[in-house]
């Protein structure tokens, strides 16, 4: 089966370990993830401005590549990208006006008026594979293992684009649950990381990535799941610096979703480049004695 | 500390170009404070968003643009979904933040950020950051 | 007298266009209308912006280049009458239209740092540190639309934004560096320039070397082409010219590979 694949800008050189380990677990699932041809920067956030139609053209354009290529779906990783097509497709499909004139202005273009649609990584291994089947491809069940899902602000939030109801945690935490880990709420689960403000007002967000962290640990996580590369930069590779300024006391290790999910189906742990987290990330799952060699070249 | 309120020191034309840009209808807002409350950079910020609504309802325009919590704010959206009455503030934190940038000011200078930085930093918090900052 | 074909004089079988070359044009040679800076010139139809633009009596001191579509220097933005839409191509190579309005774009100011093409480091991260307004690219395709070369401005900015040298240093391969892109650009981005070092990057550091070139530098610096290059220099022009007819040349039918010279002492 295959499927349209948006990666996004940050994928293909940073969160190569969430992408790369994302492909090769859909391939492990029977999915092959197609990336799109000729794809643009989808613009991270969407542009809240009532006049404002050139800031929703970038995402448009993306769906029209969809469109193209004759699929009506389009699967995305990272948070804030899946936040920026699924609002700008709600925006085509909904307003009439707005959608004359973008398409009017894209006249290179072909016409779109909301046909495809935008869907998360774990809405899609819900829907089209399921928990149950999932579990039974688990070839390395992460016992043991017991992770804090971190949504964040972008896959909830606004209520018409969020992938479950705001407040509920049920995606991934049946997703954790099916690897066999343990999920560990706890309340700053989609409080916001700091975003974009770690370059606009970096103090403020530090002290809100702080605040996850803190309560993360509080709440008895070995670890953090997440689904963006900007909150795990803030949470992730930031922490040093928060260790460091004694924002927090403990540092945690960071994982993303498709990174735990490729462990678990027994794959070759390069396609997960650990090289881009943590040596706790690491560490950490050596830690607890799992049957994966870490050391293995990539075959 | 006391303030003037009379109607020449209500603003009309900022509450409608910002109701314009905007959407919404900042009068709808009975100031319960929910959004301050839920807000992850409040402590950051020179007053709440509640006290920006209230000023905006009175139409005071050069306080509001004086203060920094529409550029601390980091459009999360958790006042968004909590809003009892349904008021999108996002949009209006962008809306204050446009009347200001739209005039060709920018918030933060890319050309002045660190080579480091630029060089660390994922690729979306840079286009995030100057799609809501710069002009 | 009724003028036949038989008849038909000379100057009846000229040519009834105008070549420019000429101020006062042949008789029945068809002028056009054209608009530059506002004011409207009658000019033969068959010429092109740059040559018309001469024709009314402009003269070049700025925006004139290679007159061959190559170098850049005459970008051009034009309307037509009565229509909205922008238009934009290379002075010397877009023939005139009746009704334009035109404008040159001799230099658009588009941001260049400076860098050292030794110390740099070949990725991308070093373009976007140089570039940063690089990440204010809206994906509006005003670039692409202006390119008089047929660029994919958008797709290889987007290919620099993903980190994707060798992408971007293939796609913008055609650029002249006219500068339309940049004018257009709703980010002020310098697009260009942008890809000029990208392709420099792609160049000195990425593309992968020609090892038989390497190998014969090698050969030629160890020395071993001295002594016959020495024998040449030394000999007289008799010997010259009878070595040079003797000499042994590949059959242009060779198959590649097959044929070797009988004298290989100097391979």
């Amino acid at each position: 089966m295959k499927v349209s694949y948006y990666p996004g800008c940050t994928l293909k050189t940073k969160a190569k370990n969430l992408d790369d380990a994302a492909v090769a677990s859909m391939a492990a699932l029977g999915i092959e993830l197609e990336e799109l041809p000729r794809w643009n920067c989808c613009g991270a956030v969407h542009s809240l401005a009532d006049d404002d139609l050139i800031h929703q053209v970038a995402p448009v354009r993306d769906l029209i590549r969809v469109k193209e290529q004759g699929r009506d779906k389009v699967l995305t990783l990272c948070s804030m990208c899946y936040n920026s097509l699924a609002r700008a497709n709600l925006l085509m499909r909904d307003d009439e006006e707005k959608r004359e004139t973008i398409n009017l202005f894209m006249d290179e273009e072909m016409d779109y008026a909301g046909e495809v649609e935008v869907v998360h990584f774990l809405n899609f291994l819900k829907d089209e594979i399921g928990w149950d089947k999932l579990r039974d491809q688990v070839k390395v069940p992460l016992n043991g293992l017991k992770v804090a899902p971190y949504y964040g602000c972008t896959l909830q939030r606004p209520r018409d684009v969020a992938i479950e109801p705001p407040g509920r945690f049920e995606l991934m935490t049946q997703f954790l649950e099916a690897l066999g880990a343990t999920a560990v709420h706890f309340p700053a689960a989609d409080l916001c990381c700091g975003s974009y403000q770690i370059l606009g007002n970096p103090d403020a967000a530090k002290d809100a990535a702080a605040t996850i962290l803190e309560w993360a640990e509080k709440a008895g996580a070995e670890a953090l799941v997440l689904s963006c590369p900007l909150c795990e930069f803030n949470l992730g590779k930031k922490q040093g610096a928060l260790f460091e300024e004694e924002k927090i006391m403990k540092m945690i290790p960071t994982f993303y979703i498709t990174q735990l999910l490729a462990i678990a189906l027994g794959l070759n742990p390069q396609v997960c480049h650990f090289e881009l987290n943590d040596q706790a990330s690491v560490l950490l799952l050596k830690s607890k004695g799992y049957p994966i060699e870490f050391e293995r070249d990539a075959a | 500390m006391p303030i003037k309120i009379s109607p020449k020191t209500v603003d009309k034309k900022f509450l409608e170009k910002l109701e314009r840009l905007s959407g919404q209808k900042v009068h709808q807002c009975f100031q319960c404070g929910t959004c301050g409350g839920s807000c992850p950079m409040g402590e950051h910020m020179e007053a709440l968003p509640r006290k920006i609504i209230h000023m905006a309802q009175l139409g005071m325009a050069e306080e509001i643009e004086k203060l920094n919590t529409c550029w601390v704010c980091a459009a999360c959206h958790s006042c968004n979904v909590r809003c009892p009455r349904g008021v999108d503030l996002p949009r209006v934190m962008e809306a204050i933040r446009l009347m200001t940038l739209r005039k060709n000011n920018n918030y933060i200078e890319p050309s002045e950020l660190p080579a480091e930085t630029v060089k660390e930093c994922p690729q979306i918090a840079l286009v995030a950051s100057f799609r809501k900052l710069t002009s | 007298m009724p003028e036949t074909a038989a008849t038909e004089s000379a100057e009846q079988r000229a040519p009834k266009i105008a070549t420019g070359d000429r101020a006062i044009l042949p008789e029945g040679a068809r002028t056009i209308p054209i608009y530059v800076m506002g004011k409207k010139y009658d000019v033969p139809e068959t010429l092109t912006i740059m040559k018309a633009m001469e024709f009314a009596g402009f003269k070049f001191i700025r925006g004139a280049g290679c007159r061959g579509g190559i170098c850049g220097a005459c970008p051009t933005v034009y309307r037509k009458a009565g229509d909205y839409k922008l238009h934009f191509g290379l002075a010397c190579q877009t023939v005139v239209e009746p009704n334009m309005y035109l404008t040159q774009i001799p230099f658009y100011p588009a941001n260049r740092t400076s860098y050292d093409i030794e110390e740099i480091e070949p990725t991308a991260e070093s373009i976007h540190a140089l570039y940063p307004e690089l990440f204010r690219c809206v994906a509006c395709n005003n670039c692409t639309k202006a390119c008089p070369m047929d660029v994919e401005v958008l797709d290889y900015i987007s290919a620099l934004k993903q980190g994707d040298i060798e992408e971007a240093a293939r796609l913008s391969f055609d650029c002249i560096q006219c500068g339309l892109c940049a004018s257009r650009c709703m980010g002020e981005l310098p697009q260009y320039h942008i890809a000029q070092l990208a392709r420099r990057l792609y160049g000195k550091y990425v593309a992968p070397r020609a090892e038989h070139l390497r190998k014969r530098v090698e050969d030629i610096e160890s020395g071993k082409y001295d002594n016959i290059l020495k024998q040449l220099l030394e000999m007289d022009k008799a010997e010259l010219e009878r070595r040079y007819g003797e000499r042994e040349r590949e059959p242009d039918l060779a198959p590649p590979g097959e044929w070797k010279p009988k004298e290989i002492q100097y391979l």
